[in-house]
């Protein structure tokens, strides 16, 4: 009993590592400039693309450096000439443009690596089990994707509550205008939030290819889940985001490590057999099975109730 | 988006029925339905690649009975009602013989759509060619007399895998993963079935589904199936769900062996060396590249020098194409109504091994030798081919002859006449 739950809260504090990893830049985007940007998993793709190219050539680490760097200025290219347009015609086409952006990374990503997956491995500095529990390896790669995870947040945190450029940044989203009057300029800072916030996604992508399968669908099969994280979370709160992370990879993996089912919970107040014929599908569908759809149930649940989310400010 | 399929549908049969085309009769046209684009699309190039150099190599040498052969690819972009519509296109090309393979799904509504249309218009007759969908029903109620199957079935792989297992005395705790629709659910059911009857001392210690492509970490079922105290795992998982899976038990130290249907699926290999197994994973096929067989690997040399980054997925294609060419032959003719009597019952030395197999005639269903190979580190004298570039490749463990392959059908055949 120890050992399951010790190990299944570990996994999901990985897991859930993990998904800020890939969600936080999509936060940032969303909670200083407003966009919700549906080409974010596209440049988690990009990122991990890049990094598997450079750490071919040169190596990991500097692809860890390098591959956002490179993706961050893609992003703010993309939001000088296409996004800044679009954003004149509202949230809809800024919508449509990310969404249509998805497609195009895609096509691009194939036609340079084809669709087949690229053999990006975990650099051989960080190949070892970093320890070792209830005879469980855990590898050294993914203690550093959960410390990079920390990290980031707390960098982002600092910066956006404690220094002049988030206080800078907040007040652009909200009263664009003032600040350009105080001699800021409006456009750029949004070129760079963008820029920020495709390089986070990179910084993810670099490094969750090697932890997952690097190919030309990884950004279609991420998709969903990081819009569950960040409505969960509070659209655009970064505390929100990282406790959504960890409430939904905690919640993901213990469901998995369970064998209750409808049948074994009300074990004595089984239907009578003709009844169960038509409920068997429900009946004995243990939670396990199901538990990789509880994230979406809970974002259905949170929708309804607390619209705002965990930690979100505004009701929209 | 129906309305369009339907209203495209329309559209083809009036521009089909107006435009009768003239079949020419210097060329015989394979029509290759499959998804050419989008995610299916890598697994679909592959096939088509195949077809295409197979026609090349027997245009070469002359044709079949004097007449060329012609692949045309159709992209169903893996939708059944797309590939009614493609079908139909194809059909109003002058093509006869449809090949498809990817999705049971698919297979199914083909199978139906070819029975009914040459029920409609005798004398034009359509026959439609199945390398892959291996849902048990194209040959067993659903059975037709137009759709030949060259990929064993889910319960005549089943019958195989469970007969290997029976004779490896070290299996003694088998837990089984599966993805959460039809195909993992047959696979679970019949393997727990036939597993009791054949070895009824092997425990079943778990019996896992999860949703189909949606999990990104496994680590949580892999302490599961260690907790389990399970010696060997049997999935038939493939794709993404297979790749993170053995990565998962690669990185958590997980030690058992692992029995598969789709481990050498693209991305597959390449996750297997990541995750460090070496002669842990099975996988179960009809014919592989390091098959101790000169023809076979000739012809494995000439294609990669041709197609250097998609590797030969579908040995059984070579089949296919090899007993279609050989009934035509026999027939003297490319007309379906007259080959396939011949296609039925056919005895053909098979392209991995040379070792034969039969069409039977009672479901249309090829049975061949089947192999389990494991895949790790390669003795280079003897195996010289590696898959995605990972230097690891596929040995062979095992060979199961045909009559371990055994299933019965259900199939009551409807005849023309």
């Amino acid at each position: 009993m120890l050992e399951i739950l010790f190990i299944s809260t570990l996994n999901g504090v990985l897991y859930g590592m993990l998904l800020f990893l890939m969600a936080s830049g999509l936060t940032v985007i969303f909670s200083m400039m407003g966009v919700l940007n549906f080409a974010h998993a596209s440049f988690y793709m990009l990122g991990a693309f890049f990094g598997f190219e450079i750490s071919r050539r040169i190596g990991f680490w500097p692809g860890l450096v390098v591959a956002p760097l490179l993706v961050g200025a893609i992003g703010m290219a993309i939001e000088r000439y296409g996004l800044r347009r679009v954003h004149r015609h509202g949230h809809v086409a800024e919508l449509l443009f990310t969404f249509g952006l998805t497609f195009v990374i895609q096509e691009g990503v194939e036609m340079v690596w084809g669709k087949l997956p690229v053999d990006y491995r975990v650099p051989p500095s960080l190949d070892f089990p970093a320890f070792t529990a209830f005879s469980t390896n855990y590898p050294a790669f993914k203690m550093f994707e959960l410390l990079t995870a920390i990290a980031i947040f707390a960098v982002l945190l600092l910066v956006v509550r404690r220094t002049r450029i988030g206080l800078i940044v907040q007040a652009a989203l909200t009263h664009p205008g003032m600040v350009g009057m105080l001699g800021h300029n409006v456009d750029r800072i949004f070129m760079l939030v963008f820029g920020v916030g495709a390089g986070l996604a990179a910084v993810a992508g670099v490094i969750a290819g090697p932890a997952l399968v690097t190919q030309s669908n990884m950004a279609g099969l991420l998709g969903p889940i990081l819009f569950v994280v960040v409505v969960v979370g509070g659209l655009g709160s970064l505390g929100g985001a990282f406790l959504a992370s960890l409430l939904i990879g905690l919640l993901q993996t213990f469901a998995v490590a369970s064998n209750a089912s409808l049948a074994g919970l009300l074990g004595p107040l089984s239907p009578s057999a003709k009844q169960q014929v038509f409920l068997a599908d429900i009946w004995n569908v243990t939670v396990a099975q199901v538990a990789p759809i509880l994230p979406y149930l809970l974002l259905v649940l949170i929708l309804i109730f607390r619209p705002r989310g965990l930690m979100g400010r505004r009701e929209s | 988006m129906t309305k369009a399929f339907v209203a495209g549908a329309l559209a083809l049969c009036a521009f089909g029925a107006t435009v009768v085309p003239a079949l020419a009769d210097d060329t015989i046209k394979i029509g290759y339905v499959d998804p050419l684009s989008g995610g299916g699309a890598s697994i679909g190039q592959i096939g088509l690649n195949q077809l295409k150099f197979i026609a090349d190599d027997v245009n070469a040498k002359g044709g079949v009975i004097g007449k060329k052969i012609e692949v045309i690819g159709y992209d169903n972009k893996l939708s059944p009602q797309v590939t009614l519509v493609q079908v139909q296109k194809a059909i109003d090309e002058g093509v006869q013989i449809i090949v498809q393979g990817n999705g049971s799904a698919v297979g199914a509504a083909v199978e139906s759509f070819v029975a009914k249309y040459n029920e409609r218009n005798p004398g034009k007759a359509v026959v439609y060619l199945n390398y892959a969908a291996i849902d048990p029903s194209l040959t067993n109620q659903n059975c037709s007399y137009w759709h030949f199957a060259w990929d064993a079935n889910v319960d005549i792989k089943l019958e195989a895998l469970t007969n290997f297992i029976k004779s490896k005395q070290e299996v003694k705790k088998v837990y089984l993963i599966d993805q959460d629709y039809s195909f993992g659910h047959s696979v679970a059911d019949t393997v727990v079935s036939m597993l009791k009857e054949k070895r009824p001392d092997i425990q079943i210690v778990g019996n896992e589904f999860h949703p189909l492509v949606k999990v990104t970490d496994f680590s949580p079922y892999i302490a599961k199936i260690k907790a389990s105290g399970a010696d060997t795992v049997v999935t038939g998982n493939w794709g993404q769900d297979f790749a993170l899976l053995v990565k998962a038990a690669g990185d958590s130290g997980l030690k058992v062996n692992w029995y598969t249907f789709y481990a050498g699926g693209s991305g597959g290999p390449t996750a297997i060396k990541q995750a460090n197994l070496p002669d842990q994973v099975y996988q179960l096929v009809e014919g592989f590249n390091n098959i101790d067989y000169k023809p076979m690997q000739d012809v494995v040399r000439t294609y990669i020098a041709r197609y250097k980054s998609e590797p030969i997925y579908y040995p059984r294609i070579f089949n296919m194409t090899g007993m279609l060419f050989k009934a035509i032959q026999e027939a003297n003719s490319a007309d379906p109504a007259k080959f396939a009597p011949k296609l039925e019952d056919m005895k053909y030395a098979t392209f991995a091994s040379g070792d034969e197999g039969f069409m039977r005639k009672k479901d249309h269903q090829f049975f061949q030798p089947l192999y389990m190979s494991v895949f790790g580190a390669l003795d280079a004298a003897k195996q010289p081919f590696d898959e995605e570039g990972t230097g690891w490749g596929w040995k062979p463990s095992a060979q199961i002859a045909v009559k371990d392959t055994d299933h019965p059908t259900t199939c009551e055949m409807k005849r023309p006449n």
